[in-house]
């Protein structure tokens, strides 16, 4: 193996490709007016659902009055401020005893109003898993955790340690048979953003 | 698709801006490729990565085996990897007894129809729902006569959902790798990558040298490109940006070079390193549009995959530059903005003469006849005729018939009917 990589590392080399500076920083990049109005049509957009939830204090009120809430037998939540069902230890320490997951409810770290994409930690669930098994999704996010764009995003994430992040925008889906667009394919079928204090 | 490229495109005014900062950081990482390979690999080791250096297919294909082999992995799933395609993955694996799931629902079923994908982003787009209805009862066990969207993907999510939870290990590709921080950035809509690398133990990721990003800042810049130049979304449905294996865990990394390093070499046609696999220039291109992917006989379609397969293999795919117009319309779509008319071109001289000889013996054949109009108009009519008596099987035998539908032809040619109206 050493070989290839000094043969590939050689010959990457001695391509003799022209100088080429990275190019500096040019600026700001324009963003939406009002973010949580902007997020709100790109997550529809998305095929995603966003609810706004006023106070704080209204989250749990507002979760349970979704649909997918009242038909599931089991919720799991990683967010503090709903209490899902009770998951013994040894259920999350093996990611394939999770199939069948109704629903999950996970903070959102921050949100983008151009695309309505959600950055969740993952690294930080018991089980990474759990974003995609889950049959719906919840992300809840403070609507003060917007930005305009990606670019404003990148500014605020870090990438220092052993992690698995993810941008989150709708639920799965795919156009593969005839262009025809299929909500719900290998992961969620339904993804629902509260954003609260908005 | 092309018509939702535009939209997203012109949604944003600073599309420009983007594309010009996507082209100079791919320009920048490509002309520092060495120091960002080992940057990239030092990191990616430090978070607990494994990372193998491939020279060629055979050798990556040696590599992912040896890793399955060793820990005994018998059921793998994998993800939409052209890399994998272009290496000849997945029939080296089965030939050895490690079975392969495909869970990209587009890349399930041309895998079930053992056929290579036809498109970049949407592999079965030159099949019928009937088709796929038909497929999925013999295979799947689905009700016979089963032809909607929606209930033809609800079978195929059971079936990967129980795949994904008996494979042993998880095959993926590379959308970017990331050598300031080691991280790989891998985007889904279906969610099936994602799966893949969060449930098994084991996860191996594939990636071309050209796929590296300086940091993660830069992926701004592709994110936005990426996503809306594919299918016109703001972005994929998932963007998983993974550092290091998960806990308990195995991540190995697959570099490949494969062609690339002599493509960096070739001052020519280099810049087709930048390509990000988006496919819009597919898409737009009216050569690709009217023939299909499965007509150039390349992992990558369109006129990427002509500018790819030509330099790579010269003698196989000596035609495929000619088949262009030149309109030029892939080089305004494209995110990296490849100048791919110009490439095509340089193939060109490049290649002159070294065309099949059949093909170029008919070309003369047609010069004779359109130079003779008696001849051309006889000729013109006998084809016709027969064209339109001889069976299925003559026409799947032809070089041009392989890969393609019989033509629609008219009764009467241009001249006849000019004529018959009496004008």
């Amino acid at each position: 193996m050493d070989a290839s990589r000094a043969a590939i590392l050689a010959a990457v080399r001695r391509a003799r490709t022209e100088p080429a500076p990275l190019p500096p920083d040019d600026g700001a990049w324009p963003g939406a007016g009002d973010l949580a109005e902007g997020f709100a049509r790109a997550c529809a957009a998305a095929g995603g659902r966003c609810v706004r939830v006023p106070e704080a204090a209204g989250l749990e009120a507002a979760l349970r009055a979704l649909p997918e809430a009242a038909r599931a037998a089991r919720i799991y939540s990683a967010h503090p401020g709903f209490a899902g069902a009770h998951f013994a230890p040894d259920e999350l320490a093996e990611p394939r005893r999770l199939a069948g997951l109704e629903l999950a409810v996970l903070p959102g770290v921050l949100g983008v109003a151009e695309s309505g994409a959600v950055w969740v930690d993952a690294g930080a669930l018991p089980q990474r898993a759990v974003l995609w098994l889950a049959e719906h999704l919840v992300l809840a996010l403070p609507a003060a955790d917007l930005v305009p764009q990606l670019h404003a995003a990148y500014a605020r994430l870090r990438f220092e340690g052993p992690g698995f992040g993810v941008f989150v925008a709708g639920p799965s889906k795919t156009a593969d048979i005839e262009q025809s667009l299929v909500v719900g394919a290998q992961g969620p079928r339904s993804t629902t953003v509260m954003l609260v204090g908005a | 698709m092309r018509a939702r490229r535009d939209a997203a495109a012109a949604a944003l005014p600073e599309w420009e801006r983007l594309r010009e900062r996507a082209a100079a950081i791919r320009r920048h990482t490509l002309a520092n490729l060495g120091a960002y390979l080992e940057e990239f690999e030092r990191n990616a080791t430090r978070l607990g990565a494994h990372v193998h250096w491939a020279r060629d297919a055979a050798e990556h294909n040696a590599i992912v085996e040896g890793i399955l082999r060793e820990r005994g992995v018998r059921r793998a799933v994998k993800s939409k990897s052209m890399l994998t395609e272009e290496c000849g993955l997945n029939a080296h694996l089965e030939a050895r007894g490690i079975e392969v799931v495909d869970t990209d629902l587009g890349e399930r079923i041309v895998q079930l129809r053992r056929e290579p994908p036809s498109h970049i982003v949407l592999p079965a787009v030159h099949l019928r729902r009937q088709e796929v209805g038909a497929l999925f009862h013999e295979h799947l066990g689905s009700a016979a006569g089963l032809d909607d969207p929606a209930e033809l993907a609800e079978v195929a999510r059971r079936a990967l959902r129980a795949a994904f939870l008996g494979a042993q290990a998880g095959l993926t590709g590379v959308n970017f790798a990331l050598a300031e921080s080691g991280g790989l950035v891998i985007c889904t809509n279906e969610g099936n990558a994602d799966l893949g690398m969060t449930l098994p133990p084991l996860h191996v990721a594939c990636l071309g040298i050209e796929k590296l990003l300086p940091r993660a800042a830069d992926l701004a810049v592709f994110l936005r490109l990426l996503a809306r130049s594919a299918t016109g979304q703001a972005i994929t449905a998932y963007s998983s940006h993974v550092h290091g294996p998960r806990p308990g865990g195995e991540l190995h990394v697959v570099l490949v070079d494969n062609g690339r390093s002599a493509l960096l070499a070739d001052a020519e046609l280099r810049g087709a390193l930048a390509c990000i696999r988006c496919g819009a220039c597919l898409n737009t291109c009216p050569v690709y549009r009217r023939s299909g992917g499965h007509s150039y006989a390349t992992p990558v379609a369109g006129p990427i995959g002509s500018v790819l397969g030509a330099a790579r293999e010269p003698e196989r795919h000596a035609s495929l530059p000619f088949a262009c117009s030149l309109c030029g319309s892939c080089r305004e779509v494209c995110p990296v903005r490849i100048d791919l008319p110009l490439q095509l071109v340089a193939l060109r001289g490049r290649l002159r003469g070294r065309e099949r000889t059949p093909r170029r013996l008919a070309l003369r054949l047609a010069a004779a006849a359109m130079a003779r109009p008696a001849l051309f108009e006889g000729a013109a009519r006998l084809a016709r005729g027969l064209l339109a008596v001889l069976p299925e099987s003559w026409w799947r035998r032809t070089p041009w018939g392989r890969g393609r539908a019989r033509p629609p032809l008219p009764r009467r040619s241009f001249r006849e009917e000019w004529r018959r109206r009496g004008r």
